[in-house]
């Protein structure tokens, strides 16, 4: 493809076509103090003083060109970071980077220059855990207010502390209409963090220029409640499994789920029955049609200001939905379903009529996409406002570790389902839907189209557990009451879910609950693409561009 | 009563028809007749305390403002949309300013950056206005109840007239939440304005501690601020 770079990036690739540790080990130097194993890859330990030249040389020799995720953490002697890294070309190869910093100066060079999402996520290391980034162009909290005391995710910090928050940065809209100086004929503008077309608590600092935008900041942190804290409290085998559904509150709870469930079966090496992998694979993707819907009918009203059709269609398939997995999992958006091993009980009874009502929606599903695309897609106004705005290239959009529906509609072929299969996927007839407009008009269609597939997957389902033998249905492995994982296991983990790649990294320390859960949310690195976006456009497509995003701020702030 | 029920068959008396079939005309459906026009027979007056009138009205037509947080307003936007369609009972134009708003439904969990926020909106609501707590997180917190960043119900900063329980609450309990609140209305009552724990308030006038010394040079004297005192917390 002509997206492709020339140059050797293939560097610590077995013949096979694997990782070849120690090639890379070679490759890096002196920087490499030690090595790690994680469950899911190897990790390199190496000085607080070489990450750039590390991530740039697993960047640009070895092809290493994503950067997942970045975790933060304290140990008894000393800070942690550990930078994820993965191909988009091949999500099975992995490294770990691990960048340990002594407690009294936990200084480490920033990965920015490397990777722009690095500039987010070591933003939120600092906020949370407490470790400072030379280099960092703009090293201040992200999720909590700048006036906060310590780092809650630290070992000393004491919660019962009293904190002061200001009401300043955006106290009176009317009143921050003002010439930044007298040169300049620049207008502020705050957008949020309550209004329309936010979708949710985002507040965007916009910089107008006329009616350009001349900068724009994201202002994160108006929903962020803890949920690391929370799952870091919380038993393995069921107190966590609540909190994912409330990550991605678009209706993507089920997808939420699977992404804890991957990763502490890994962890506690539990192996899922085939029955319930199909039934996981058929809810999943139920709930990422809801995820769609709510995208597409909110897009409606964000750029068309449709309230009374599509968006009143989405709404209302979406009850379809919400109906049928009602039935399977006994809530309407917080399923709470799957369990370690498993899900948590078998399908209704009777089975013919619960088939039926999900072949009847199936059945349904093109006539009512029919009617998208004649209300959307192809509505003048619509194109108008979405084609070519919003642009966003491949190659910036693998700089921000863009994934989903926001990667593909920029022609990056990436699908963990696919690239790094779980569940069923791999076992079943669909395709990866991409498409090349890197526009706001291309990440609705994916949307489109993604719903399509995710009917064609729930098809084959139900086809499969039609036909499933009454004596094997097995809905869960055995899983022991309490789960121990050994000390200091470290895995991290990732599936697809509606937003983007959901990934989540635990490190046991040998209790039945987390000593670190860290969740990369796939909506905290869309997101972060939006100055690249909107910079340059009207204001108009700056909310065009924010809505094609689809970011859900729970997953955001997290 | 016996005079009553003369009195208001009077009108209809020499044709044989009922009061309400002789105000109605002919060719008038059924359904025309309401409930309204039972009540008063063939009275022409309405007589009741204008107050009363007052209260009747607005329970009857509130106009809610579009505030999205967290997980409950997927819920809220279902319980206005098609199948539950809350503007069956009067409540059902999001509006997006507060200045146009009766009734505020607080959605969601509410953490330290977003609570003086709230605040603001509301204040920013006019008179009189009502407040409905969607979901366990405006009551306590909720599932982020020990969060060192959550707000441990909406009740910690603005007044809440009805807090429907449920995480979320199905379109059906905020419907049944939202009707309480319009019979409350429609009979006067309101959840008393009282001084909440977490109030904004000027920098200057905080209380010298520790905490506001370090930030004093951080903060100007005139800034508002809002002061968490986690240990007071419910």
């Amino acid at each position: 493809m002509s997206l492709e770079e020339p140059g050797p990036r293939d560097v610590g690739l077995t013949k096979a076509g694997e990782v070849n540790y120690d090639e890379l080990e070679s490759l890096l130097g002196d920087a490499v103090l030690d090595r790690e194993t994680h469950l899911n890859a190897e990790a390199f330990v190496i000085r607080p003083d070489a990450v750039q030249d590390t991530l740039s040389a697993l960047k640009e020799e070895a092809g290493f060109d994503f950067l997942n995720c970045v975790t933060a953490q304290e140990y008894q002697d000393r800070y942690e970071t550990i930078y994820h890294m993965t191909k988009y070309d091949d999500r099975t190869q992995e490294v770990g980077v691990v960048v340990p910093t002594s407690k009294d100066d936990p200084v480490s060079e920033s990965a920015e220059p490397v990777f722009r999402t690095a500039d987010w996520h070591e933003r939120e290391a600092y906020d949370l855990v407490g470790i400072e980034y030379a280099d960092h162009p703009d090293m201040r909290r992200i999720l909590l207010p700048e006036t906060w005391q310590g780092h809650p995710l630290s070992m000393d910090y004491d919660q019962t502390k009293p904190q002061i928050v200001t009401l300043r940065e955006n106290k009176n809209p009317l009143e921050e209409d003002q010439r930044l100086n007298d040169d300049s004929d620049t207008m502020m503008l705050n957008i949020g963090p309550h209004h329309p077309a936010t979708h949710g608590v985002l507040h965007v600092e916009a910089t107008l220029d006329g009616e350009q935008v001349a900068d724009v900041e994201p202002d994160i942190g108006y929903i962020h409640r803890c949920e690391e804290q929370m799952c870091q409290q919380g038993t393995y085998r069921h107190q966590i499994m609540p909190y994912p559904d409330r990550w991605d509150w678009g209706g993507a709870g089920l997808l939420n789920e699977w992404a804890y469930a991957r990763t502490a079966e890994e962890l506690a090496d539990i192996d899922v029955p085939e029955y319930a992998q199909v039934i996981r694979t058929m809810s999943g993707e139920l709930s990422r049609i809801l995820s769609h819907m709510l995208a597409v009918a909110a897009y409606a009203l964000d750029v068309v200001g449709d309230f009374t059709a599509t968006f009143m269609y989405g709404m209302q398939d979406r009850e379809t939905v919400q109906n049928i997995l009602e039935d399977l999992t006994g809530q309407r958006l917080m399923f709470n379903y799957f369990r370690l091993g498993g899900v948590a009980w078998d399908l209704p009874e009777p089975r013919e009529e619960f088939f039926e009502k999900i072949r009847a929606f199936i059945d349904d599903l093109p006539e009512k996409l029919e009617e998208y695309h004649n209300l959307l897609t192809s509505n003048e106004i619509l194109q108008v406002r979405t084609v070519d705005t919003g642009r966003l290239e491949p190659e910036v959009a693998k700089n921000y570790g863009a994934t989903g529906p926001v990667a593909r509609g920029s022609g990056i072929d990436y699908d963990v389902r696919r690239d790094d299969p779980y569940g069923y996927y791999d076992k079943l007839d669909w395709d990866v839907v991409t498409e090349e407009g890197c526009d706001n008009y291309a990440r609705l269609l994916v949307r489109l189209q993604e719903v399509e597939e995710s009917a064609k997957i729930i098809n084959q389902c139900v086809d499969l557990l039609e036909d499933w033998p009454e004596e094997d249905r097995t809905i869960q492995a055995n899983v022991p009451r309490t789960i121990k994982p050994e000390p200091d296991t470290e895995v991290y983990k990732s599936v697809e879910a509606a937003k983007g790649e959901l990934g989540i990294y635990i490190r046991s320390d040998g209790t039945d609950s987390p000593a670190r859960f860290k969740i990369r949310g796939g909506s905290f690195s869309n997101l972060q693409t939006l100055p690249e976006m909107a910079e340059g456009e009207y204001i108009a497509d700056l909310i065009a561009s924010l809505g094609s995003l689809d970011t859900i701020m729970g997953e955001v702030d997290r | 009563m016996s005079s009553q029920d003369k009195l208001t068959d009077t009108v209809g008396a020499d044709t044989g028809q009922s009061t309400q079939e002789a105000r109605m005309g002919e060719g008038a459906d059924n359904r025309f007749n309401s409930p309204l026009r039972k009540a008063l027979g063939s009275s022409p007056f309405i007589l009741t305390k204008f107050d009363k009138f007052m209260n009747w009205v607005r329970g009857s037509s509130m106009f809610m403002l579009q505030f999205g947080i967290a997980c409950c307003s997927i819920e809220m936007m279902h319980t206005y949309s098609v199948k539950h369609d809350l503007d069956r009972f009067g409540a059902g134009v999001p509006r997006a300013s507060p200045r146009q708003a009766d009734v505020i439904i607080v959605p969601g969990t509410i953490v330290s950056k977003f609570a003086p926020r709230m605040k603001r909106v509301y204040d920013q609501m006019p008179e009189p206005k009502f407040v409905v707590g969607m979901g366990s997180c405006t009551i306590s917190g909720g599932p982020f109840q020990e969060g060192y960043n959550v707000i441990k119900g909406a009740e910690e900063v603005i007044p809440v007239d009805i807090h429907v329980p449920g995480c979320p609450p199905r379109p059906e309990a905020l419907i049944y939440g939202i009707a309480k609140l319009q019979e409350r209305v429609a009979n006067g009552e309101s959840a008393p304005v009282t001084v909440k724990p977490y109030e904004l308030e000027e920098f200057g006038d905080l209380e010298r501690d520790e905490l506001v010394e370090k930030l004093a040079e951080q903060i100007d004297h005139d800034d508002l601020v809002m002061r968490y005192n986690w240990v007071d917390s419910p």
